[in-house]
């Protein structure tokens, strides 16, 4: 059983790529062995920025012989089926069976492939892998058409038996060589060498100063920056984004802490942490009394004589110049702010185009002042501030430090607005209304922020609604699944009561708005209803998520009201618990039952049993049990639903099973006498309509 | 090259090894493009002669203008008028990075002292309708060079692949020498008789520039030339592939070209200026892109272009 090593080595391969493509090696050279017969024990697949590498021990050394029977023609075919048949199997006519079959003697060909040395096999599927490599990016270099990340350099590509024999597997892809050896360290490494085996392989490169597994790298780093903050009395700010991505630009991570000039300091930890770690993949270094940003971690690739002092004084330099224009950018904008207000920051925003057929975006931010306002008393907002908030909620889009640092928005918005003396509802929904922006991101709970955060929400749905901007399959360009997904969990949050879908409701007031800009006559209003029903598509999908199953949310959907989320929601999660308990799923087995058997009497008969059942014609006790338990229930259920209380609504009708059961057994329904049948699909129907309150019980499935 | 290297003591000591280095190396030692460029990719000795089959090496210096850089020559490190060092090998030699690094240690960057680093950094030029795949280098965490594999220019195809080197000169040159504000750098030998700063040589420059392109430069001329170059650029390259008067099969990619630079340059001066909103800007980028392409497509029609004569 050997074991199979294999490194490809290239120039700097991009940190966001390396895990995913040892994974993609792994995955694919695996598959391919297991479907050219062989097996293996165990495979693991390794990233540095220069190199993927994978082991596979155990591999068997061959893949096995197969046989395949193949039935041909009959033997007095014509002559051209015949050596067509042969031609197929490889074969010529004495190697051939005749067997008798029913139809006559017909010829069996039994093709046999021999197994193939695993050698063959890896150089073969290896070469199509390199070849056919799922890169995000991939590149030609030099004179050559071989495509790889980066221009490849060598590949390893070894097998070792139990007896440390090795075999280099024999390949060449355009032009390069598989061999046994590869190179440490760029700079720290003493040129290539040659390796027998995955452990001699990764000993080797840990001399030539090359950690293979990024894990211990990223460990070492996370280790190391920790223990010289430690040290300073500081603590390390976690980033772990950072940490994989600076893991993939060493294979030697030294870990050097520096200071930040304390002209810097001054600035919101927010900013010099963006600054430090989009501009210089720098960690940040806190004080834990104070929640200052003091010192910064840098992690280099090579050790040094004078222990990493000159790049030390290097890093600190280019930092020094990052945070000056950091610095200039904030007290600009303090600046801006203190002269203008949060509004005037924000005046140039009338010049900005938002979409050319939605206006600019100064148009868009009075849509939404408006919607703020009247959502603001439905989620416990004062509207004043609503409309305040969502006036200058954008301003920040025209700082000078968002425009140097897009992913700052919002947050800037909230330093601005507290300098510009804004209430603090109003700062705290600059920044919060863009939430939820992912499923990992908080959904704003205060009122202000949740009106503003909605209204704008709403405004984009209806906005591209109008102008028939949907999305379509995988295109969504204007993040409209993400704004409803927003609105639904915004809405589902914060226990919102809101018709969406009402008028005058949110959606109304957005798209009169939006369709009052009309001007060329190219731009329509929203279409609400199939803006809600992308919203119950969505809405689906989170609440499966959940664990509810989608024809419980089709029985919900089919209720009015169902523009009220979080109604709804109440609603199918009492129903789908209901529907995982014995009464719940009985009952809707008796629900349907009625069901059937009054459908096929409505269609029989072209009438709709609708009249009350009268009690004086009921025949047997099952019967009389089942008006008395009706005639319970109907108020019960009534009583809870009005108060919205569906787990109530629901219990009452578990106490229909019982009755409904015993009913069915004991009485048949199409009885002789037209009356009593007649009362008794009128009782049926009562059911029916008992049950109907609650949800739409006829589109559960099973 | 030894590690050893003694350090460089001026800015055009840089640029002096740059040029002894590559010039070692084989490189043809082209001159700055006599047009105002807004990178040393726009030299036609990058542009189009990384389309094509033939060969090609060749490395220059090229002064290269961005109007909204400019700072009055107040900034530590923002120019509107700078230079690059450029280097372009068709195809890339294998040995490539090896090459960009020992170019490091001629002027005077001790490998076992700093932190050199390939990051990520794919190179678009929507102007020229070209890509690449390459990284930026970091020096000890600062952005020294830009290198790039070039896959495609003018909207062909390069192949075969053309590696291309961009150097800041001014910000390699300043932590070379250990400077803070870009016009404190000794421009040439300190102990010269007469010594010369970056400053002594540009801040006056850099002080017209900034107060004409951002507030003086007319835009209504603007206009016109960029209208008038896209023109001549067309017509150019309309013409028949014969001149009538030798009979010979010209066709002038270059002159083209060279329009196609006039309007991209004059686009980047109205921009400074202000004049043009977000979404004329796509369109102006488009323009420009589409006279880019069209003389690639004129140029590998000709002999430097690879088409056999």
């Amino acid at each position: 059983m050997p074991d199979l090593l294999i490194e490809l080595f290239s120039e700097e391969i991009p940190a966001r790529m390396q895990s995913k493509a040892a994974d993609d090696l792994r995955a694919r050279l695996t598959e391919a062995l297991v479907e050219a017969g062989l097996t293996y024990a165990g495979a693991a697949a390794f990233s540095t920025p220069r190199r993927l590498a994978l082991t596979v021990q155990g591999l068997t050394g061959q893949s096995p012989t197969t046989k395949e029977e193949r039935k041909g023609p009959r033997v007095d075919a014509p002559e051209q089926a015949i050596e067509g048949f042969l031609r197929g199997a490889g074969l010529s006519r004495d190697q051939l069976e005749i067997r008798d079959e029913k139809k006559g003697q017909v010829y069996f060909a039994t093709i046999t492939k021999p197994g193939r040395p695993a050698a063959d096999i890896v150089a073969e599927e290896l070469d199509k892998i390199i070849r056919n490599f799922p890169w995000p990016k991939s590149m030609r270099w030099g004179a050559g058409s071989l495509r790889w990340v980066r221009p490849l350099h060598s590949i390893l590509c070894i097998l070792t038996d139990e007896a440390g024999e090795v075999t280099v597997v024999d390949l060449d892809v355009d032009g390069i060589r598989a061999g046994n050896t590869t190179e440490g360290h760029r700079f720290m490494g003493a040129g290539g060498f040659a390796v027998t085996s995955f452990d001699d392989y990764r000993a080797k490169l840990r001399r030539a100063h090359v950690i293979l597994e990024a894990e211990e790298r990223a460990q070492h780093i996370w280790q190391e920056a920790s223990n010289q903050a430690f040290a300073s009395g500081l603590e390390l700010v976690e980033d772990r984004g950072l940490l994989a991505e600076v893991a993939g630009l060493v294979e030697w991570p030294v870990v050097l802490m520096g200071r930040i000039d304390d002209a810097f300091l001054g600035l919101p930890p927010e900013v010099l942490q963006t600054s430090m770690k989009e501009h210089q993949k720098f960690f940040s270094v806190r004080n834990p009394k104070t929640g200052r940003i003091e010192r910064f971690v840098t992690v280099a690739n090579v050790e040094t004589a004078d222990q990493g002092a000159t790049i030390l004084a290097g890093n600190q330099k280019v930092l020094a110049a990052r945070l000056s224009d950091a610095k200039f950018f904030w007290e600009n904008d303090l600046r801006t702010v203190q002269a203008e207000g949060l509004e005037g920051m924000g005046a140039g925003l009338a010049h900005v185009t938002f979409h050319n057929k939605l206006g600019s975006q100064a148009d868009r931010i009075a849509r939404i002042a408006a919607l703020a306002r009247e959502i603001a008393p439905l989620v416990g907002a004062d509207a004043d501030l609503a409309e305040q908030a969502a006036k200058v909620a954008k301003a920040d889009l025209q700082s000078a430090m968002v425009g140097e640092f897009p992913e700052l928005q919002g947050l800037m918005g909230r330093y601005y607005a507290q300098a510009a003396g804004l209430p603090a509802e109003v700062a705290a929904a600059c920044q919060e209304h863009y939430s939820p922006l992912g499923p990992g991101d908080a959904v704003p709970s205060a009122p202000v922020s949740v009106a503003v955060a909605l209204a704008d929400k709403i405004d984009t749905l209806t906005g591209f609604w109008a102008i028939d901007e949907k999305p379509t399959g995988s295109k969504d360009p204007y993040a409209l699944r993400r704004a409803a997904l927003g609105v639904i969990r915004l809405v589902l949050g914060n226990g919102v009561r809101l018709q969406l879908n009402c008028r005058p409701g949110p959606f109304a007031s957005a798209s009169d708005t939006v369709g009052a800009r009309e001007r060329d006559g190219h731009l329509g209003y929203c279409d609400t209803n199939d803006l809600l029903a992308f919203l119950h598509d969505r809405l689906k999908v989170h609440l499966r998520e959940e664990g509810i199953r989608h024809d419980v949310i089709d029985a919900c959907l089919a209720m009015p009201g169902n523009d009220d989320l979080t109604l709804l929601v109440h609603r199918a999660r009492a129903l789908s618990d209901f529907l995982k308990t014995d009464d719940g799923e009985n009952l809707l087995q008796g629900f349907k039952r009625a069901n059937n058997i009054l459908t096929q009497a409505e269609e029989k008969d072209g009438v709709e049993y609708s009249y009350g059942a009268d009690v004086k014609f009921a025949e047997t006790d099952e019967e009389r049990a089942l008006f008395a338990a009706l005639a319970t229930a109907e108020p019960a259920i009534a009583s809870a639903l009005k108060a919205e209380d569906f787990a109530r609504a629901m219990g009452a009708m578990a106490a229909l099973r019982a009755p409904i059961d015993a009913f069915f057994t004991a009485v048949q329904v199409n009885a002789e006498s037209a009356v009593i049948r007649r009362n008794r699909l009128n009782l049926l129907s009562s059911i029916r309509n008992i049950c109907l309150q609650a949800a739409d019980l006829t589109r559960i499935e099973g | 090259m030894s590690d050893r290297t003694e350090k460089p003591r001026s800015f055009q000591e840089i640029i002096l090894r740059l040029q002894a280095y590559w010039a070692g190396q084989g490189c043809a030692m082209m001159q700055p493009y006599d047009m105002e460029v807004g990178a040393g990719t726009f030299h036609p000795a990058t542009t189009l002669r990384s389309l094509g089959s033939k060969p090609w090496a060749a490395a220059y210096v090229q002064p290269s203008r961005r109007p909204t850089d400019g700072r009055y020559g107040e900034n530590p490190n923002r120019l509107q008028h700078y230079y690059q060092y450029q280097v372009l090998i068709k195809p890339s030699p294998p040995n490539m990075q090896d090459l960009y690094l020992g170019s490091l240690r001629a002027i005077g960057i001790d490998m076992a002292l700093h932190d050199i680093r390939f990051v990520e950094d794919d190179w678009e030029s929507p102007t020229l309708g070209a890509w690449g795949l390459g990284w930026e280098v970091w020096c000890d965490g600062m952005e020294v060079s830009q290198f790039t594999y070039f896959q495609q220019v003018g909207g062909h195809d390069c192949a075969p692949v053309s590696g291309e080197l961009t150097y800041g000169l001014e910000r390699l040159a300043m932590y070379v020498l250990g400077i803070d504000h870009v016009m404190d750098m000794p421009f040439n030998d300190p102990s010269a008789p007469i010594p010369l700063t970056y400053g002594d040589v540009f801040r006056q420059t850099e002080e017209e520039y900034s107060r004409w392109n951002f507030d003086v430069a007319n835009t209504d001329v603007l206009l016109r030339h960029f209208e008038e170059a896209e023109a001549e650029c067309q017509a150019t390259l309309a013409q028949e592939a014969v001149d009538p008067k030798t009979g010979k099969r010209i066709i002038m990619a270059h002159p083209a070209y060279d329009q196609c630079i006039k309007a991209s340059h004059i686009f980047n001066l109205l921009d400074a200026r202000g004049v043009i909103s977000v979404t004329e800007r796509q369109a102006y980028i488009g323009r420009v892109r589409a006279l880019a392409k069209q003389c690639a497509d004129a140029f590998v029609q000709t002999e430097a272009g690879g088409q056999a004569a």
